[in-house]
């Protein structure tokens, strides 16, 4: 799967609107390649590693397939706190990513709290409590937007629709060391996030310390939504799809699906980015539209299988 | 060994439980009966801790309960719990196993030690080949089985059971008490269940604790606590009582008049 992510930077760092050989490069192409394409591929590859990995451990801590930082909101909380970085903080690079974690931890949090009720958790009730939080936080966003002039109206509704064309190398290093931190610390709760996947009640009466496990891993996945959504905006269903399909072709432990899921979800994103840069060239379509065109029908699928 | 001296538990304002005491020794299956709501599985949660007492103390094994970290209880009680379902497609194996979590390291993969008393587990609850089918797929009285396997799998000397005969065929049901009481009288396990069926329950606890709106109603020997009386005044029926003529234990019967 290491062997397959390779494959796909490469080839994703070959193809775009101007297509570069490795072996023949004209000064011009050089720089496309080293100051615009591979940030950018890059950069794709920690966002969707971020997501999956995000997406997986929910799941799990939520008992939810359909858990997903896009759904629950909580990219959306990640876009208010960048927007909110955005306009008010002089353009920081690091306010954003900073802003951004904060906003996705509240946003977990709020979902969290609106879901529990005295009879536990069901499927439904999470899913709501997300669209609820989702809608609210966009209106805020929208409003904030009034700020914005013409030009930078724009590119930020690109950004909100998911928009990897904003790769900076230093936004390239934020989304890795995020990456990096939240899926080890992801991975070092995959035993537990096994049994919460089963029920809270079994996991507390098998030992886990159920509050522990849920503070780090919406710690974690706040980190990296965080991170993700301050670099490239509200990607969506990479989260649900990942994991997924990683669940289908090796089972149900974290401890092979939280690490697979990072790497499946780079090759993902690189992949859809790369479908998002060349469809239409020179024009480019957002991400964040394509994933979404996969992953809507794969949402409804799995709605009505449960 | 377990020991509950006056604990009381309220849900709210509401009193669950109300100074209840009693005490399972090494090597002793005590049966707990009652009618629904009676607060049968608020007591079995409170001796793991996971039901926060008003008052009184618990001990297992001499330390109190209430002292000690989820992984400590984890290795030292194992909970069969009623039924719940998960959206995930979870092997048996992978569940079983899930038992031995208090028993490794976060991180880690199991040992072969865990392996191993996986395996053992699912033997005995009659499970073999049953490592790769998927919780989903497998019948009630099937997964009960499971669940069951996951407790013994902990190595845990305290067994808390919620209703494990619930869902299973007759030769399950003595299966299933027939393999509690094995661990009890060789392997000097304690263990509380939680159980409707009468016949069973006299048939292979050394003591009974009845239970009717949170207070003790009796305690003692099954010959002691399944009186007529006692029956009548907490399940509200009548009752015919007589020997097993072949095990010879108490038998009771329901007069449906």
């Amino acid at each position: 799967m290491v062997a397959l992510l390779g494959v796909v930077l490469t080839v994703a760092a070959m193809l775009g609107a101007e297509s570069v050989s490795f072996f023949e490069m004209t000064e011009q192409q050089r720089s496309i390649l080293f100051d615009i394409r591979l940030p950018r591929i890059l950069l794709g590859a920690c966002v969707g590693a971020s997501l999956a990995v995000a997406g997986a451990g929910l799941q799990s801590l939520l008992r939810n397939p359909l858990a997903e930082p896009y759904l629950l909101g909580v990219s959306n909380g990640a876009a208010l706190g960048t927007m909110l970085a955005f306009v008010f903080v002089a353009d920081s690079e690091f306010a954003r990513p900073v802003m951004a974690f904060a906003g996705a931890g509240l946003a977990t949090v709020a979902v969290y709290r609106m879901a529990q009720s005295r009879a536990g958790m069901n499927v439904e009730r999470l899913v709501l409590s997300g669209v609820i939080v989702t809608t609210f936080l966009s209106s805020v966003i929208v409003m904030l937007t009034t700020l914005l002039d013409a030009a930078k109206l724009r590119s930020f509704t690109f950004w909100l629709l998911g928009d990897l064309s904003q790769a900076t190398t230093n936004g390239v290093w934020i989304s890795l060391i995020a990456v990096v931190i939240g899926t080890i610390v992801l991975t070092s709760q995959a035993r537990a996030l096994n049994l919460m996947m089963i029920g809270e009640r079994d996991a507390v009466d098998f030992g886990v310390e159920v509050g522990r496990v849920r503070m780090l891993t919406f710690g974690a996945a706040s980190l990296v939504v965080g991170a993700a959504v301050a670099a490239s905006g509200s990607v969506g269903y990479v989260g649900l799809i990942v994991p997924h399909l990683i669940r289908l072709s090796v089972g149900s432990d974290n401890r092979l699906v939280v690490p697979l899921s990072a790497i499946a979800g780079a090759i993902f994103v690189v992949f859809a980015d790369t479908i998002a840069r060349t469809a239409i060239a020179p024009r480019e379509l957002p991400v964040g539209a394509i994933t979404a065109l996969i992953g809507a029908p794969l949402f409804i699928y799995l709605l009505r299988k449960g | 060994m377990i020991e509950v001296r006056e604990i009381s538990v309220y849900y709210g304002a509401k009193s669950v439980l109300d100074r209840v005491s009693f005490h399972v020794a090494d090597a002793a299956l005590l049966a707990v009966v009652g009618p629904n709501g009676a607060g049968k599985t608020t007591l079995l949660r409170a001796l793991n801790g996971t039901v926060r007492t008003a008052s009184g103390a618990i001990k297992v094994n001499g330390e109190d309960v209430a002292a000690m970290t989820r992984r400590e209880v984890a290795t030292a009680v194992a909970v069969v719990a009623q039924e719940n379902e998960t959206r995930f497609p979870i092997t048996v194996l992978e569940f079983v196993l899930s038992g031995r979590f208090a028993n490794g390291g976060a991180f880690g993969w199991e040992s072969e030690a865990d392996i191993e008393a996986a395996y053992a587990a699912m033997r005995d609850c009659d499970l073999d080949r049953f490592e790769s089918r998927v919780m989903n797929e497998l019948s009630g009285g099937e997964r009960q089985r499971v669940v069951l396997a996951r407790a013994l799998a902990t190595q845990a000397k305290i067994l808390l059971l919620d209703e494990p005969t619930a869902n299973l065929d007759l030769a399950h049901q003595a299966m299933m008490f027939r393999l509690i009481r094995k661990r009890c009288d060789e392997d000097g396990y304690s263990a509380v269940v939680i159980a409707h069926d009468l016949n069973l329950v006299a048939q292979f606890a050394d003591e009974i604790l009845m239970l009717t709106n949170g207070n003790v109603a009796a305690h003692g020997r099954p010959r002691d606590v399944l009186t007529k009386t006692n029956i009548r005044d907490v399940f509200g029926v009548d009752v015919m009582l007589d020997e097993n003529p072949s095990s010879g234990a108490l038998r009771v019967t329901h007069i449906f008049n």
